[in-house]
């Protein structure tokens, strides 16, 4: 918490950058929920527009696979806690992705209401109805097996380390969750915007996961750091890798040192752990550079904790952009402005201190390469968040030759399982190829991994 | 501009749409709410002899509801009209003196005897109606006192007490009918022997709407306990629809009035109704969910479809479904049919796989080249249009007649000629023997 502390203090001096821009009640509604859940009669009246599909379309865009038409039908049935162990059974952290899922581009799209009148079932709101009904009423989910005596390291306590851990407990396995922040979460705690996931929800379901027992948290703990993952091979009969990215891509431009310019994904954990936002330092005017869900998310919290201007510039079109559509609309509502076709070109500063982000803007080149046009503008700007691309650091796992797991573009290479070079050691989520920084993607490889560590353990 | 008016047996009314006798039209305040909101006439709450009986003070009605609680159906446990009878008589002259122009029928309910019937109908007379309606109907309740369907369920009563009111009265006397018997023909049948000018029906169905699972008791629950009720509203229409039919093509009942009453709920319902015979509608659950303003709506839309059909009065297009109302055997088997799904309005639910697949005839894909995909297979398909009934989608999918070639089921020539049971070969009681699919 120190640390977060630390960066809250970190006020750049002499810029118009401030926290406390807002009332007590401004910040209170600014960050309340951004979705009111629905009520059990919403529920039951949404659940009737289910058609209960034959191999059903959400279901197979579901990244975890989750019986969709089933626990909707048991939402309609009154029987809700039969639904949320339908999606638990396929998604231990359903509660989360309820909330953070870009629906509009899995379940949601594939839902058949959306050709018979353009308005998909809302799956993500039912989910998070059977979800919180069931976190309301029950510590956990599932019954651990007998104890096999077998132990496991889990290293990363995000979304995939989380899934694989319950998962691993359920069979009987004893598992040691190592964690390099203070608290486990991963970016469902530092990285998503807070009015996601209101009122503790992200450590609320990591309670959730580890009320199965048989799993140990080791948080602060850093592989490369604090643990080795020679040792870990050593001690345990099996080691999952769920460690996620830990840095951002940078711009390459001089002056990214200046006062001002933050990575978004700092900037978020910084905010995300305040204990109050109101201590949150924001720029007047924010230029934020990037077309992810990550963008976004910057943006449209920049915007509430005040900033008068929130600029999201994109090199490319809107329809390349990772964020959704349904995203960019969030953040237009909220009062975001998204500049496409603008590549940033150079950081004005003035002793330091960020003053402007200058940009040329592009287009799609006759090749298809984007090129510039040699047309430049700048946006004034406090505050400047890169929001490009996060990396892996891959060093722990790759530095020391014996132990080094295979990469490949800058990942972990896994095969269908999950299994990554190195015998004993599995890997997931973001940090592995392949992987498409989605929780619930996250969530599907840790289940996998799981499964597969299980049939080697006991085969 | 279609002329709605009607003179059903005698009894003239500016529309075929009366309130049924039921608690819409136990009190004046009520039905001159009913007369102001435009219904055509009302049956008045079953009146019985003093003193007036009692209700139950607990609830006194159950549903079957849809998830979004649309009123599937309703039942009840309420008795007759459980005010005195001299206030109702003064009220009912009351309103018909107010309303002259509406049908004002009075439904009636007393102990089986020939006194007893001859001095309500007479004290009834002077209120100045235009007829009475005799309440075999209904199934909880007066039936365990020897009244309502404990009447209907015996034809010999039925006939007796018809005759004794058509011998008391100058009014016209419609019997009604309760749906808790075998077949229908029989009462109806009786009606007629005694005398009525017309039959209405179905009253409501017995019924248990459900068991509380907590209480391990049937709804609606008194102290614990619950008895069986009327059940009306949407779901008993097709039931009533079918004795409707079946009294108006019964060569011994065949003329005979009928007023149709069972969930109609709006004009289309209604145009069901008089299509198959009845001389005009009785309505009470949909006003009871939505109250009297919804009459706006059946006589608009009735009004649009006769002029639509170019049908200037409710004679022009009474009875005319009921012609083709038929027995099974005389069906056609040579009118071949299979399902088509037209793939511009399939919004690949699957539901007619699924259904088919599982409970049918295996009969529609659901890949076709790796695709998601949903097409009829001819060579399985017997055309039982389950699909279609499953289809979420309106008209995506339809049956369409195969009227040349051969069928690529049965591998059997298209034949157009009309061929039925009586004559197919696999009938043991058939004389002259034709082919037939």
């Amino acid at each position: 918490m120190s640390s977060v502390l630390d960066a809250l203090a970190t006020v750049p001096a002499g810029t118009d950058v401030a926290a406390g821009r807002l009332s007590p009640d401004q910040y209170a509604k600014n960050f309340a929920d951004m979705h009111d859940p629905l009520s059990r009669h919403e529920a039951v009246v949404e659940s009737d527009r289910c058609y209960f599909c034959y191999d059903a379309p959400c279901q197979k865009a579901c990244p975890t696979s989750i019986d969709i038409p089933l626990f909707i039908r048991k939402i309609g049935t009154g029987n809700v806690d039969g639904a949320a162990e339908t999606i638990f059974s396929a998604n231990i952290l359903g509660g989360m992705c309820a909330r953070v899922c870009p629906t509009e581009t899995l379940c949601e799209e594939a839902c058949v209401r959306n050709t018979a009148e353009d308005q998909p079932v809302r799956i993500g709101l039912l989910q998070r109805y059977a979800t919180d009904h069931y976190m309301d009423g029950h510590d956990s989910y599932g019954t651990r097996k007998a104890p096999t005596g077998k132990r496991v390291a889990v290293v990363g306590a995000g979304p995939a380390g989380l899934a694989a851990a319950h998962a691993l407990a359920v069979e009987g396995h004893d598992v040691t969750l190592f964690e390099a922040r203070p608290k486990a979460g991963g970016l469902n705690e530092h990285g998503i915007a807070a009015y996601k996931a209101v009122d503790d929800f992200a450590q609320a379901e990591v309670d959730f996961v580890l009320s199965i027992g048989g799993i140990t948290l080791e948080a602060g703990k850093a592989l490369g750091r604090d643990v080795r993952l020679a040792d870990l091979r050593r001690d345990h009969d099996a080691v999952f890798l769920g460690l996620g990215l830990q840095a951002v891509n940078a711009l390459g431009l001089e002056g990214e040192g200046m006062l001002g310019v933050e990575d978004a994904v700092s900037w978020i954990e910084t905010l995300r752990q305040a204990p109050d936002k109101a201590m949150v330092p924001v720029g007047r005017r924010v230029v934020v550079i990037g077309g992810g869900m990550t963008a976004v998310d910057a943006a449209v919290q920049a915007k509430k904790l005040g900033a008068e201007d929130v600029t999201m510039v994109y090199r490319r079109g809107q329809a390349q952009m990772n964020a959704s559509a349904y995203e960019q609309e969030v953040a237009q509502v909220n009062g975001v402005k998204i500049v496409t076709f603008a590549a940033p070109a150079a950081l004005h500063g003035a002793n330091g201190v960020v003053t402007g982000v200058e940009f040329e803007r592009t287009r799609d080149g006759l090749s298809g390469r984007l090129e510039g046009t040699g047309e430049r503008f700048v946006l004034a700007a406090d505050q400047v968040m890169k929001a490009i691309g996060q990396v892996f650091v891959p060093g722990p796992v790759a530095g020391e030759t014996a132990e080094a797991v295979a990469l490949e573009k800058g990942r972990i290479v896994v095969d269908a399982e999950g299994r990554t070079s190195l015998p004993k050691v599995w890997a997931g989520g973001d940090c592995v190829l392949g992987g498409e920084d989605l929780t619930v993607q996250a969530v599907e490889h840790g289940k996998i991994a799981a499964r597969s560590i299980h049939a080697a353990l006991m085969g | 501009m279609a002329d709605l008016r009607t003179d059903f047996i005698g009894i003239k009314s500016p529309n075929p749409f009366w309130l049924a006798s039921a608690p819409p039209t136990d009190k004046k305040y009520n039905v001159e709410r009913a007369f102001k909101a435009g219904w055509g006439g009302v049956v008045w709450k079953t009146l019985g002899e003093d003193p007036e009986i009692v209700n139950v003070n607990g609830p006194r009605y159950g549903a079957v509801h849809s998830n979004d609680r649309r009123l599937i159906a309703l039942n009840n446990i309420e008795l007759i009209t459980d005010r005195p009878l001299e206030v109702n008589l003064r009220e009912i002259a009351e309103v018909k003196k107010a309303f002259p122009d509406r049908a004002m029928v009075v439904s009636l309910m007393v102990p089986c005897e020939e006194r007893n019937w001859t001095t309500i109908v007479k004290r009834v007379e002077e209120t100045g109606c235009d007829g009475i309606e005799l309440n075999f109907g209904c199934p909880h309740g007066m039936s365990e006192r020897g009244m309502g369907s404990s009447v209907g369920q015996v034809p010999e009563y039925i006939e007796m007490v018809t005759r004794w009111c058509k011998a008391a009265s100058r009014m016209p006397v419609i019997v009604k009918l309760t749906p808790n018997i075998t077949d229908i023909r029989y009462p109806a049948r009786a009606a007629k022997a005694g005398g009525a000018d017309a039959v209405s029906l179905i009253n409501t169905v017995s019924s248990i709407m459900s068991v509380d699972l907590d209480l391990f008791a049937p709804t609606p629950t008194i102290d614990g306990k619950g008895s069986h009720g009327g059940m009306c509203g949407p779901a008993v229409r097709p039931m009533a629809l079918n004795m409707v039919a079946e009294i108006a093509r019964d060569p011994a009942t065949a003329g005979l009035p009928i007023s149709g009453i069972g969930g109609i709920t709006t004009w289309k319902d209604a145009a069901e109704f008089i299509a198959l015979g009845a001389g005009n509608v009785q309505v009470c659950t949909a006003a009871m969910t939505y109250g009297f303003k919804i009459v706006e709506e059946m006589i608009d839309g009735l009004s649009a479809y006769m002029d639509g059909k170019g049908f200037r009065t409710i004679e022009d297009f009474r009875g005319r479904a009921v012609p083709n109302v038929t027995d099974w055997q005389y069906l056609n088997l040579n009118y071949v049919t299979k399902a088509r799904i037209d793939q511009d309005l399939c919004i690949k639910c699957g539901r007619c796989h699924i259904a088919c697949e599982d409970t049918s005839h295996q009969a529609i894909t659901h890949l076709v080249d790796g695709q998601r995909h949903f097409e009829v297979i001819d060579e399985e398909c017997v055309g039982c249009n389950l699909c279609v009934n499953v289809c979420p989608v309106d008209n995506c999918i339809t049956m369409v007649e195969l009227t040349e070639g051969v069928d690529p089921r049965t591998g059997r020539p298209i034949h157009r000629e009309y061929a039925n049971w009586t004559t197919h070969p696999n009938n043991p009681a058939a004389v002259n023997k034709v082919a037939a699919e």
